[in-house]
């Protein structure tokens, strides 16, 4: 199955299904990365709203394409998590989700655009 | 989807009633067990978040199954109803590698395949008890229950 990932500006916008199996998710984060590199994206929003369960497998994943995008210099927000989700994650163990996270997709396109606007802000500052 | 005695709840209607065991031995069976699991909790009268937990703690065990055994195991759900308290029982069974070291297994962190290592930890967390058996070469059990509060048994007993 294809995760579709759609640019918006600068911005990469992606959501995650319910039943992502191992394959897919590897895919996914080849994927993702490739299209970072391309498209020279500067933000990457994950949205999750789609999982009724987040387990350690699915944390992982999460946790994983969060970083790799982060190591390409893409500001990454993960958004949209249901809040039974929170509370298990937190019952189960400290640092499952280790990831910047905003409630809903306006939300994190804010953010990201904030963060996006305030780097460029700073390498403007550096040139003169 | 070989090997699949069975893919979908028997009878949702009733699926706690009866106990019931299902095969985990392809990737997309944990979806099965997990929607299986919240349909029982969700019989049982067991609030919203339990309910989570439980399914969480299933598709944990059936990950488990699905990534540490070659041949995957069953997971079997029982409905317990004794001495006033009212809980879901969940078997991961499997005849795999089996655990070598358990206490091991069970810290955080601790993972045999790049994983989180919170799975085992997270799972004794999540529900009330907790057992776990493994023989290295003869496969492993774990048996964890739930009960339901009083709150929960309280509603329960109004909406019947």
């Amino acid at each position: 199955m294809k995760i579709a990932i759609m640019k918006l500006g600068g911005i990469l916008i992606t959501a995650l299904p319910l039943d992502l199996i191992d394959e897919d998710a590897m895919e996914f984060q080849g994927d993702l990365l490739n299209e970072i590199n391309a498209h020279d994206a500067k933000g990457v929003i994950i949205d999750i709203s789609a999982l009724d369960l987040v387990d350690s497998f699915m944390a992982r994943i999460i946790n994983d394409s969060a970083t790799m995008a982060g190591l390409l210099g893409a500001e990454v927000v993960v958004c949209g998590m249901q809040p039974q989700i929170g509370t298990t994650l937190i019952e189960m163990g400290r640092e499952l989700l280790g990831v910047e996270t905003a409630l809903n997709l306006d939300l994190a396109m804010a953010r990201i655009l904030a963060k996006v606007k305030a780097e460029d802000m700073e390498q403007a500052d550096d040139g003169t | 989807m070989a090997g699949a005695k069975l893919t979908t709840c028997p009878d949702p209607e009733d699926c706690f009633r009866r106990p019931s065991c299902l095969p985990v031995t392809d990737e997309h069976h944990v979806q099965i067990v997990r929607r299986h699991a919240l349909q029982c909790t969700a019989q049982l009268g067991m609030s919203r978040l339990s309910s989570h937990y439980v399914a969480t703690a299933v598709s944990e065990l059936a990950n488990n199954l699905f990534f540490h055994t070659s041949n995957g195991g069953e997971i079997r759900f029982c409905c317990l109803d004794k001495a006033g308290r009212v809980g879901i029982e969940i078997i991961a069974q499997d005849e795999g590698p089996g655990i070598v070291d358990i206490a091991a297994a069970m810290t955080d962190g601790f993972s045999t395949n790049g994983g989180l290592g919170a799975g085992l930890g997270g799972v004794r967390r999540l529900m009330d008890e907790f057992e776990i058996s493994s023989k290295p070469g003869i496969g492993t059990r774990i048996i964890a229950r739930k009960w339901l509060t009083e709150a929960e048994l309280c509603c329960d007993r109004k909406s019947h």
